[in-house]
């Protein structure tokens, strides 16, 4: 056979082949065009967005859950679960019949039980066999959340029965274990990878009993999945789902448009409108669970002065910061928590933007000739898209008032690291996304003195304020809650040590015959609810 | 021969361990690290940054880390991500295909039309091709890559619809990445439709990372050319009556080559600093987004992993290189 005819004959074999491949992807697909890559597949290893989009959201289930578009909890592989009065001890029960998924590289021989909810969190404490599986593996959420000090045992009472006991009250607990670190894995499976010496395959080729089954990944290019027709909930209605990586903003847009995926979201500002007046397209946007601030640094003179801090927040025009950083999909804020989160402070009114009585009140602080550092994150965020433009903008408030101020910025890391330090010079910029809905993941996580040194930027630290969310943290009567919050949202605007900038609306855009996709608050993306029309 | 082979194979030693110091040291000299960046906004406290440096190996000292680092490669171990959780070497021979088969299109594509462009405009020095040609240029090396790849992707890809916006591949075809070159792998598993579609993916980025090398070398053989043309040799074979295409394809066009070749190496080097932009740009999974996104998040193990690999491939294809001359010209081996 000469070269040409076998050259012939391979393209023939390669097109009969590829045919039937092709055939074989054309049921109904859902392209998801997404920001980032992956970092792997165990949803408790990873902090970021894109890695729990493909893991926890799709792959995976939790003992509860977040209602879809809420930050509701809602029961899930539990079916119900009690309290004791105390508030130690969570029962929960489980949901009978669940299988995990039966993939080319795992068939389970047993369905799901406490076995598997128990070791989904006891692998991720320290001294686990689990706890260093990868090189490099560090459970952040697990941490972050305090799960070592709050959680004393995870028991199985009988094999549809699970005991949670804390070593303290923890009202957020229920909303902490529906975030995706807290996924239900097969302890049959990481049992079966451990005794073949290959534990790291936990974190490539995931198993879980959620709607999608992993099928493959093609680093930075494409995580492939199908449908879990044993899906505890019945068989989702897309047969397969497509994560296309796509990090620049503009190009998914572009990709959109061209029909290269049919779902995307965190479009640039700019391109909203375009995506609006697109008759091909539909767009959703909807109030982010998040908040974007100026803290000042509320140990370092005269930032220490609540008066001081009062009078520079009187100085940013937030609604100019609104209109130019965000073209308008955004809200000024007021407090710092998103007002549609529960326990959201209605009555609480905004400091006025007013540069002659901010001015004054400076002068009456005995502030005179201000220089100071504003810091502009180098990265956008979906709660900052742009930090430098809104450093520029601040600047320019302050210069009315007589305060000058300097731009500075690092390098993304180095930024949230200075930026932790007690010690660091000036007022930042930064932001954040709720994980879980409770507002103890806001005011806490970000005002309260056990975060000085972490995430609490303006290493803020009132007591008053402290107590009351502390407090509001082991009550768990609902109501009450809420009042201990709103009490404190009054400390906040009352001290100031943030400006609160805004709250930035979260934009999904799709094709017109994509239909039942529900935009989550907490910024998860999931597709368990959505149809393409053929 | 054996002398000369020896030698340079020597001579790969100290650049191995030089290599391997600077690949090590630089990440290291920026500020941050790698496990700050596993928390994000959140923060971790001193306490437990202090413990996760300590559990990752990066409190040790210096140069225990480095001699680490050095004893794994002898063993093939480039290291495992912290950000990825994987090993270094295995995302390296996934991704780094797509570069080279991306940066060898562009270099092609530069090659292919810089030459006989810079070619023409020398011989009709003056004319208005000369000058179109030699502005075009111009403006091509001066085009800021992210800008010219969205003006592309728009028009080529939005407007027109001749190319796919993004990508390497349709999404419709899958199959396991045999050798990891797109136009290989979809010539031999990709069936009916996928060559077309692997080739039709490349073209654009193709074209953006190919710009600058092409006004490169369009320009550097004009002026190559312009000077060797004005040489006596050539004065001498339009004397004794060679047509035109001789002279200029053969007697000129040779020596004019030399600095040419050298320009053509020199921006292959280049290309990486553009293949970062262009594999951002096109959602291209090559080693260039790969370090790029490794550098900012401070994942030592993978930039010095990632650079010592490709530094690896480069003194491996310079050795070749040198060993090929050696057989080319018997001058350099007897030196």
């Amino acid at each position: 056979m000469n070269t040409y005819k076998k050259l012939l004959a391979a393209t023939a074999l390669a097109m009969l082949t590829g045919g039937l491949m092709a055939g074989g992807a054309a049921a109904k697909t859902l392209v998801f065009c997404s920001e980032a890559a992956p970092g792997g597949f165990d949803p408790a290893l990873y902090t970021g967005g894109e890695t729990l989009d493909a893991t926890g959201q799709a792959v995976f289930n939790k003992l509860v859950e977040f209602k879809p578009g809420t930050s509701e909890v809602e029961p899930a592989l539990a079916d119900s679960w009690t309290i004791s009065d105390d508030g130690l001890e969570y029962t929960f029960k489980l949901h009978p019949g669940v299988k995990f998924q039966t993939t080319s590289y795992f068939t389970p021989s047993r369905e799901l039980n406490a076995d598997d909810v128990v070791f989904s969190f006891e692998r991720q404490k320290e001294g686990s066999p689990w706890a260093k599986y990868v090189d490099g593996a560090s459970y952040e959420y697990f941490e972050g959340m305090d799960f070592p000090k709050l959680i004393k045992s995870v028991e199985k009472v009988d094999d549809l029965t699970v005991k949670v006991t804390l070593t303290k009250p923890n009202a957020p607990m229920l909303a902490n274990l529906a975030m995706d670190f807290s996924s239900i894995v097969s302890k049959e499976y990481a049992d079966k990878l451990m005794a073949d010496g290959t534990p790291g395959k936990l974190n490539e080729q995931p198993v879980g009993t959620g709607p999608f089954q992993f099928v493959d990944y093609q680093l930075n290019t494409a995580i492939r999945y199908e449908a879990n027709p044993d899906y505890y909930k019945g068989k989702v209605k897309l047969d397969s789902l497509i994560f296309a990586v796509t990090p620049d903003a503009a190009v998914r847009v572009q990709k959109l448009k061209a029909g290269e995926c049919q779902l995307t979201i965190y479009p640039d500002p700019a391109d909203v409108e375009g995506l609006k007046a697109d008759t091909n397209l539909n767009v959703i946007q909807e109030e982010g669970l998040n908040v974007s601030t100026l803290a000042y640094n509320t140990t370092q003179a005269p930032f220490d002065k609540p008066e001081v801090r009062k009078a520079l927040n009187q100085a940013i025009d937030k609604k100019a910061i609104v209109d130019a950083v965000y073209l308008g999909q955004g809200t000024p804020a007021i407090n710092p928590i998103p007002p549609t989160m529960w326990s959201y402070n209605k009555s609480i009114k905004d400091d006025e933007y007013n540069p002659e009585a901010a001015k004054a009140a400076l002068e009456k602080a005995g502030v005179k000739d201000l220089s100071m550092k504003i810091w502009a994150m180098p990265v956008a965020r979906p709660y900052m898209p742009n930090g430098r433009r809104t450093a520029e903008l601040i600047q320019s408030d302050f210069a009315k008032v007589g305060v000058k101020a300097e731009i500075v910025t690092f390098d993304w890391q180095e930024y949230l690291k200075q930026a932790s330090d007690p010690k660091h010079d000036g007022a930042v910029i930064i932001g954040w996304t709720g994980d879980n809905g409770d507002p103890d993941n806001f005011l806490a996580t970000l005002l309260s003195c056990q975060a000085v040194g972490t995430s609490n930027r303006a290493a803020w630290c009132n007591q008053e304020f402290t107590d009351l969310i502390n407090k509001a943290a082991v009550v768990s009567d609902p109501a009450e809650r809420t009042k201990l919050y709103e009490e404190s949202q009054v400390v906040f605007k009352r001290e100031a040590p943030w400006a609160t900038l805004a709250h930035s609306l979260v934009t999904t855009a799709m094709t017109k015959n994509v239909s039942g996709y529900v935009p989550s608050p907490l910024g998860v993306h999931n597709f368990a609810s959505v149809d393409v029309a053929e | 021969m054996f002398r000369y082979i020896a030698s340079r194979v020597l001579l790969l030693i100290p650049t191995f361990i030089g290599i391997s110091f600077v690949a090590f040291i630089f990440i290291r000299l920026l500020p941050g690290d790698p496990v700050i960046a596993l928390a994000g906004e959140r923060g971790m406290t001193p306490e437990r940054h202090q413990l996760l440096m300590d559990q990752f190996g990066f409190n040790r000292p210096i140069w225990e880390q480095y001699f680490s680092f050095l004893w794994g490669i002898f063993h093939g171990d480039f290291g495992t991500s912290i950000a990825s959780k994987r090993p270094v070497l295995a995302d390296f021979r996934a991704l780094f295909p797509a570069t080279l088969e991306l940066s060898i299109c562009a270099m092609l594509f530069a090659v292919i039309i810089g030459i006989p462009a810079g070619i023409f405009a020398a011989v009709k020095r003056g004319s208005i091709f000369d000058q179109l040609s030699m502005g075009i240029a111009l403006v091509g090396y001066s085009m800021p890559i992210f800008w010219w790849g969205i003006l592309l992707i728009i028009l080529f890809a939005g407007i027109l619809h001749w190319t796919p916006v993004s990508g390497r591949m349709d999404l419709i075809y899958f199959f396991k990445p045999t050798t990891g070159f797109m136009l290989i792998d979809s010539l031999i598993s990709g069936g009916k439709g996928a060559f077309k579609s692997a080739v039709s993916h490349l073209i654009l980025p193709t074209i953006v990372l190919g710009t600058i090398p092409l006004a490169v070398i369009a320009r550097q053989t004009r002026s190559a050319m312009l000077e060797v043309l004005g040489e006596d040799y050539v004065r001498t074979a339009r004397a004794k009556g060679l047509e035109p295409k001789r002279v200029i394809g053969v007697h000129a066009l040779r020596n004019a080559m030399i600095p040419v070749i050298t320009t053509i190496g020199l921006q292959m080097g280049l290309l990486m600093a553009g293949a970062i932009l262009t594999e951002t740009i096109f959602s291209w999974p090559g080693i260039g987004k790969w370090m790029i996104d490794a550098i900012s998040r401070r994942d030592y193990v993978v930039v010095q992993g990632g650079l010592m690999l490709v530094a690896l491939i480069v003194m491996v294809v310079n050795l070749i290189v040198d060993l090929l001359y050696a057989v080319i010209n018997p001058r350099i081996r007897v030196k």
